[in-house]
């Protein structure tokens, strides 16, 4: 990559980029994670750097082999968008009562204000309910630095630190200084049997649990120490690409009068609009420096808490007896900016701008996705969709699509919907969902359609485009490919439809043959048995690719 | 407190060039030694929808968003998408649109997001060799010819033009951006 080239310390990196740079030279021994934006950069990036990265079927797995490199004395570094949290949650809650010999680092990549997501929820309160060490870059530089602070965390207390991020820390390119902070070099893996911290049944977790919150007491009081709180002044403040090394949590001292308390991105938008301000910027945000925060509200007249999404660091506050004043509700909602922040400053809660609706993304001309839609509505279908580029089936012309939650929810919502319509209406019922959706977390929707089938039956149409198309063309377990496009084992979906028991699979071109597919959804629609229908086309943004690798794996290079 | 960074908006529709637009600039920015920040939004837009990114260069950069109606150039890509990002421009700001190229001209009809650099180019102060420089950094091999034309074309000179011209861009530099930083 032309950054690690550069003998230059000075590189204009995205955070992803940063994270990634961070993880390599920190030798981290395996990056997994599942695509989601903003977050896919991070794994990407580690590769074309020498890592080894890859793609796992959804986020639960990522981190569970993540927690395996941890065990095994490894650093792990593990990647995904914030939704993808809520699928990786199980294994996180348990983990954090365990003791890791290695480093156990979780991205997540929210994303406030759905650039490209179906929630806003805010990860931070996962980290208060995991009991997990959080840090919140707000930056390229602390993302880098952070990423590299989080590793030394993670082995000073043999917990996993979740580092998160937003997208304008993800995708946001600013300058980074290289070589800032120094940290161990990564233990030898090895293995030494440890049932009582490692092996989670009652016994062994009810002390383990209790081990847990004496670690957080622990790294509550370390945050609260000085060394921990750099200060800056006012007049120069967040040096972080000038003078490296930031610290964890940064006091920028300025006017008693107003006082701001502030973490991620929105510390920037703090310090264009309230220059003259003391700003306290946490960095380590769980468990928070609550005796800091505490002086530094008593030090000002008017304290300020001013935060992206939930009011979590108003709460943390509030619970502690330390009074600050939050943002009104309107705030909550989307990003903040600097136009936003002076309005919170202002106490101004007239209605903002809206801002000019801007060209909807829409299908791509001779998208194959164009072709099941163009069915589905001609048929008239109740369609259970789900996430990817063909969420867009929602939007004109097509409007195609009646429902959309989460990874994989097609097939479990479309049974549902199957179970309790009327008969008429039931065999309407489509499920819609993508190839590398199917892998994340369709394939035991498709166990209970074949446990649990509707009277009516049901159709399941896998859109197979070849690739992970909607974060731009990840490779999955469907395609036979690595992350690095290197030949690997690949799960054959109409073997798998068959051996869990569904009789009718079918796979078509639903654009070569556009009669025959709708003549088929037809049959299946009025089968009162369970199909398996799998369009299957190569995106048309990543055919030229697919055909490459292909030709590379049957011409390999001596 | 240092002085207000150069804030441009770039603007067009997927597929169009956007992000490499702004790389490109940011990569110019970079290089001549300014603080810099590059900020735009991923994922849905990449569907032929509307994109714009932002590009803050300056002594200090703070938020890596500009500021609605700060913006010193908008350079859009695509006409349709000027009315969508009008609410971003500065009053003294400055409109950068496909109508002051002569399409005809390009070599290329894709490279019309440097050739609108290139009209960019003629009111920032830097040195034309750091445009092409951060072009090639940014490009592939094989299109370098063609983008170099084209940003000359946008530029308003050929690399041959550069002895005898320079005097007269100066002049336009001072006339039209009495805010454009000295590097």
């Amino acid at each position: 990559m032309d950054f690690l080239q550069q003998q230059d310390a000075l590189a204009l990196l995205s955070g992803d980029e940063a994270v990634a740079l961070a993880a390599f030279e920190a030798g981290v021994k395996l990056g997994t994670g599942y695509p989601g934006t903003p977050s896919t950069e991070i794994l990407e990036t580690f590769e074309k750097l020498g890592g080894r990265a890859q793609w796992s079927p959804n986020e639960k797995v990522a981190l569970e082999v993540g927690v395996g490199v941890a065990f095994a004395g490894a650093r792990a570094l593990v990647t995904m968008k914030h939704v993808g949290l809520n699928v990786a949650a199980d294994p996180l809650f348990t983990v954090a009562y365990t003791r890791l010999d290695g480093a156990l680092i979780i991205v997540s990549a929210d994303d406030p204000g759905m650039a490209s997501s179906q929630n806003e929820q805010d990860n931070r309160r996962y980290a208060l309910a995991a009991g997990v060490p959080m840090l919140e870059p707000a930056d390229s530089q602390e993302a880098y630095e952070f990423t590299l602070r989080a590793i030394e965390i993670s082995e000073r207390w043999q917990l996993p630190v979740l580092l998160r991020m937003t997208t304008r820390v993800c995708h946001s390119k600013t300058i980074v200084r290289r070589g800032t902070v120094a940290i161990p070099p990564p233990h030898a893996p090895h293995f030494e049997h440890d049932f009582p911290s490692r092996v989670m049944i009652p016994a062994y977790a009810k002390p383990a649990h209790r081990r847990l919150r004496q670690r957080l007491a622990e790294i509550a009081a370390w945050n609260d120490e000085a060394e921990n709180v750099e200060t800056r002044d006012g007049q120069t403040g967040n040096g972080a690409a000038e003078n490296g090394q930031a610290g964890l949590n940064q006091l920028v001292s300025g006017s008693k009068s107003l006082g701001i308390i502030t973490s991620g991105v929105a510390f920037q938008h703090v310090r264009e609009v309230a220059p003259e301000a003391s700003v306290l910027k946490l960095g380590l945000t769980y468990p928070l420096p609550l005796e800091i925060m505490r002086k530094f509200a008593s030090s000002v007249e008017r304290c300020v808490v001013i935060e992206e999404g939930d009011p979590y660091l108003v709460e943390g506050a509030r619970t502690a007896g330390i009074e600050v004043e939050g943002k009104p509700e309107s705030f909550r909602f989307g990003e903040l900016n600097t136009a936003r922040v002076r309005r919170i400053l202002e106490g101004d809660t007239t209605p903002e701008p809206k801002p000019a609706p801007g060209k909807p993304p829409a299908l791509c001309p001779g998208c194959p996705h164009r072709s099941v839609y163009a069915v589905l509505k001609e048929l008239d279908c109740i369609v259970a969709g789900d996430i990817g580029c063909y969420s867009l089936g929602v939007l004109p012309p097509f409007e195609a699509m009646d429902t959309l939650v989460c990874m994989g929810a097609a097939i479990g919502v479309g049974l549902g919907l199957r179970h309790s319509l009327p008969p008429e209406e039931a065999k309407r019922v489509v499920s819609v969902l993508g190839d590398s959706t199917f892998v994340h977390s369709g394939i035991t929707g498709l166990v209970e359609m074949v446990y649990n089938p509707p009277p009516s039956g049901h159709v399941l149409v896998i859109l197979d485009n070849g690739t992970t198309a909607m974060t731009g063309m990840q490779e999955h377990p469907g395609t036979g490919r690595t992350l690095s496009h290197a030949q690997t084992g690949k799960v054959i979906f109409e073997d798998l439809a068959r051996s869990v028991g569904v009789r009718n699979v079918h796979v078509i071109d639903p654009t070569q043959e556009p009669e025959k597919f709708q003549k088929l959804i037809q049959e299946c629609l009025d089968l009162p048995e369970l199909s398996v229908v799998i369009a299957r086309r190569d995106c048309l943004l990543a055919t030229r690719a697919i055909r490459e690798y292909e030709r590379c794996h049957e011409q390999p290079a001596n | 407190m240092s002085s207000q960074p150069t804030n441009v908006v770039i603007a067009g529709l997927g597929g169009q060039g956007v992000l490499k637009a702004s790389a490109i600039l940011a990569d110019v920015a970079f290089s001549a030694g300014w603080d810099v920040k590059k900020s735009e939004l991923h994922g849905m837009s990449q569907r032929g929808g509307s994109v714009s990114s932002d590009v803050r260069f300056g002594e200090r950069v703070f938020s890596p968003m500009v500021p609605p109606g700060k913006a010193d150039f908008l350079l859009v890509i695509a006409s349709d998408q000027i009315a969508v990002n009008w609410a971003a421009l500065g009053r003294d700001g400055l409109l950068i649109a496909p109508s002051q190229i002569d399409e005809s001209a390009l070599p290329n009809q894709k490279s019309i997001n440097v050739a609108l650099l290139g009209v960019l180019s003629r009111y920032l102060r830097f040195p034309v060799e750091a445009w092409i420089a951060a072009l090639r950094r940014n490009l592939p091999e094989k299109l370098h010819e063609v983008n170099f034309q084209s940003f000359y074309l946008g530029r308003g000179e050929g690399p041959d033009d550069q002895q005898t011209s320079s005097q007269d861009s100066e002049e336009t530099d001072q006339q039209a951006m009495g805010r454009a930083i000295e590097p």
